[in-house]
């Protein structure tokens, strides 16, 4: 499903981080960085709470606005329940909805968002994604301490929180296109290889964008997905040339820009409902404001991973929602 | 695309993992922790004036406490990983496994917390390890008799 908007803006982001990524590249494009996973919170979860709310604290600050100007708050992470979005939903006090796709949250609750306001349903919108990395490692593989060896291919889940204040005032970025993912599953079941899950839904969305929409690879400046990977990019690229018979080119991943390269640490680079928003909300914002890019395409691709059912020796199936992004003419 | 044809594209963009390395690396810091746990063998049964049997009880005892006291102090999930199956493999990767999760779940209370959760990952070495001495205990007896 691919939807056009006309009066739909992303006026003002706000964007924090955790240690990892503040020694990244971009830290100089984000609003606020913690040196301690804990962010002065008891638990991981609850640092994770911790960063929504102070994310949206921030956005409203940086937009001028307080809580009773938003008429509704779109959020989701990677925790059981949703719990981190739905306890700052608790104190923030909005009309809240929480949405999942795992990785592609963002994007999911952006194209919620932009929908309600073109459709007359809300005049403005918050839209929020965060992730812990402590609190993903602990919910989804091993306990944070025990640090198992894992393969080359394994991303490095972001900490942080990306909120972004969606209204129809013509000011900041405009939300031109969305659409919607299909769930893809080809059978991957490797747990440490999510870019070889995530692929095939990122590049069934950029093909059926660009159908729908009747517009060439090209047409866009960057295209950009979400957590792919180093590992995950060349698979992709792979696919949609053999499949699709689409070259893609101006295209990159925000898994590869969060992080320095080549740093061992994390693998093959971010991943996370934040990774692709922090990115777009930080570096490629500012640069399409600085005139390097004026339309851009986003993937947030989300791994729809269970433990339980990849337990159950079942493979694990993925989405990837896309939306297009323009400067203001 | 079928399943089959891009489990091979993936195959040919997924990097090879260096298991001989990792092999290696695992042999040699394995060894070394034997080499260790000989030393601290000698040295008790030395210095107590017990048995080398009862001394190696002393060894585990204190290899049980450095693996845990070492988990507590963040340094050996760093050295697992460079270590590979090397720190893994030993009683002092039981011990880390453990003290890992126990530590995880320290602040969920302690019989939800860390009495549910301490075994996450060890409960099944010891399930396995207690079948497996059950079941080649009584394969020697019925091939070698009683001793």
């Amino acid at each position: 499903m691919t939807n056009q908007y006309d009066n739909v803006y992303i006026n003002e982001t706000a964007t924090i981080v955790g240690p990892y990524e503040k020694k990244g590249p971009l830290n100089s494009y984000f609003d606020k960085g913690y040196d301690d996973l804990y962010f002065g919170s008891n638990t991981w979860e609850q640092a994770e709470v911790k960063l929504i709310e102070e994310s949206v604290d921030i956005l409203l600050s940086k937009a001028q606005k307080t809580k009773f100007d938003v008429d509704v708050q779109i959020s989701g992470d990677l925790l059981n329940q949703l719990s981190a979005s739905n306890y700052a939903a608790a104190r923030i006090a909005i009309p809240f909805l929480g949405v999942y796709s795992a990785c592609a949250t963002s994007v999911e609750a952006l194209i919620v968002g932009a929908n309600m306001i073109e459709a007359g349903q809300a005049k403005s919108a918050v839209t929020s994604a965060s992730s812990h990395n402590n609190g993903a490692e602990k919910q989804f593989r091993y306990p944070v301490e025990y640090g198992g060896p894992k393969p080359k291919t394994t991303t490095f889940t972001v900490t942080g929180a990306a909120s972004a204040y969606l209204s129809y005032n013509k000011k900041g970025i405009r939300i031109e296109s969305s659409t919607v993912g299909t769930v893809k599953d080809l059978g991957v079941k490797d747990v440490f290889h999510m870019g070889a899950v995530m692929a095939p839904a990122a590049a069934d969305t950029i093909y059926k964008h660009l159908k729908n929409t009747k517009r060439k690879v090209d047409y866009y400046d960057l295209i950009v997905t979400g957590d792919l990977g180093i590992y995950g990019k060349r698979i992709l690229k792979d696919y949609m040339s053999t499949e699709y018979g689409i070259t893609l080119k101006n295209y990159d991943d925000t898994a590869c820009m969060i992080y320095e390269e080549g740093n061992k640490e994390v693998y093959a680079g971010g991943s996370g409902p934040a990774c692709a928003p922090l990115v777009t909300y930080s570096y490629i914002f500012d640069q399409m404001k600085k005139g390097k890019y004026k339309k851009i395409l986003l993937i947030a691709t989300g791994a729809l991973h269970s433990p339980t059912m990849v337990n159950q020796k079942l493979s694990i199936p993925s989405v990837a929602h896309a939306i297009g992004l323009e400067v203001i003419e | 695309m079928e399943k089959n044809k891009y489990k091979d594209l993936v195959n040919r963009h997924t990097p090879k993992e260096n298991i001989l390395g990792n092999g290696v690396t695992a042999f040699l810091i394995g060894g070394f922790m034997g080499m260790l746990a000989e030393f601290f063998i000698e040295f008790y049964s030395y210095i107590l004036r017990i048995s080398s049997k009862e001394a190696a009880t002393f060894m585990i005892v204190t290899f049980i406490f450095a693996g845990c006291l070492l988990t507590c102090l963040g340094f050996f999930d760093r050295w697992v990983g460079k270590a590979k199956c090397g720190l893994i493999i030993p009683i002092t990767g039981f011990a880390h496994a453990m003290q890992s999760a126990a530590l995880e779940y320290r602040k969920e209370g302690l019989v939800t917390g860390i009495g549910a959760n301490m075994f996450k990952l060890a409960g099944s070495v010891i399930i396995y390890g207690v079948v497996s001495a059950y079941a080649f205990g009584l394969l020697r007896i019925l091939l070698f008799g009683v001793q």
